[in-house]
């Protein structure tokens, strides 16, 4: 049940990701695949940078998937994945996948996941547009 | 005694490197080293937020900074 956490800079395998929490004692594999949109607020976007602390990001991700396990002490097993380094449009950002024994605590389980990842895991991400970059919800 | 301090994302474009190193402050807290750092650069000011952390853990203002610890700037973070 140890949780499958990385950061990495190479494209991520999603189906890999999927057969890290598969299990027997699962009946139910949810996942939140978050991709490269290509526009921002109507800003048309050519590519994402993500920078990441990494020791750090790891460490709050660990708090986020064992306050996961808390809340829903069914939850088998997780893997979270987040890519860092230059994006294109299209690429596979982060992929947060669970394994429950029933539907209903998957789909509450994997949001919570993906939501709080947003909240305080430290990965940044610039946006590049046609006339200029800018990090993403830095200014009020 | 001086602390090293790490940065990263629009903090380390403001400052201009991504490590820096300063004496540390009087007392030797998280929010006298956040009160030092925007007196230094005032852009760090005008950020939607920018936390601290020490030993990767978000620090609260009251918490002492001691030369081992490993210390960040952490402005709004955009994962996902």
């Amino acid at each position: 049940m140890t949780p499958h956490l990385s950061i990495t800079d190479q494209p991520i395998d999603v189906a890999a990701a999927l057969a890290a929490v598969q299990t027997e004692t699962a009946g139910a594999v949810n996942s939140f695949i978050g991709t490269v949109r290509n526009q921002s607020g109507g800003r048309p976007v050519r590519r994402l940078h993500y920078e990441s602390y990494d020791s750090m990001a790891l460490t709050q991700l660990g708090h986020v998937v064992a306050q996961a396990y808390e809340k829903w002490p069914m939850l088998q097993e997780v893997a979270v994945v987040h890519r860092k380094g230059t994006l294109a449009l299209g690429d596979v950002a982060v992929v947060v996948a669970v394994a429950t024994p029933h539907r209903a605590e998957s789909f509450a389980a994997c949001q919570y996941i993906i939501d709080t990842l947003k909240q305080v895991v430290t990965i940044w991400k610039r946006e590049e547009y046609e006339d200029g970059t800018e990090w993403v919800a830095a200014h009020p | 005694m001086s602390l090293k301090i790490a940065l990263f994302g629009i903090t380390r474009e403001i400052v201009g490197t991504s490590v820096i190193e300063l004496p540390a402050p009087a007392p030797a807290t998280v929010g006298a080293l956040l009160d030092e750092l925007r007196k230094q650069y005032p852009a760090l000011g005008e950020l939607r937020s920018c936390a601290v952390a020490v030993n990767n853990e978000y620090a609260s203002n009251d918490q002492a900074l001691h030369t081992v610890d490993a210390i960040a700037l952490i402005p709004p973070v955009a994962g996902g």
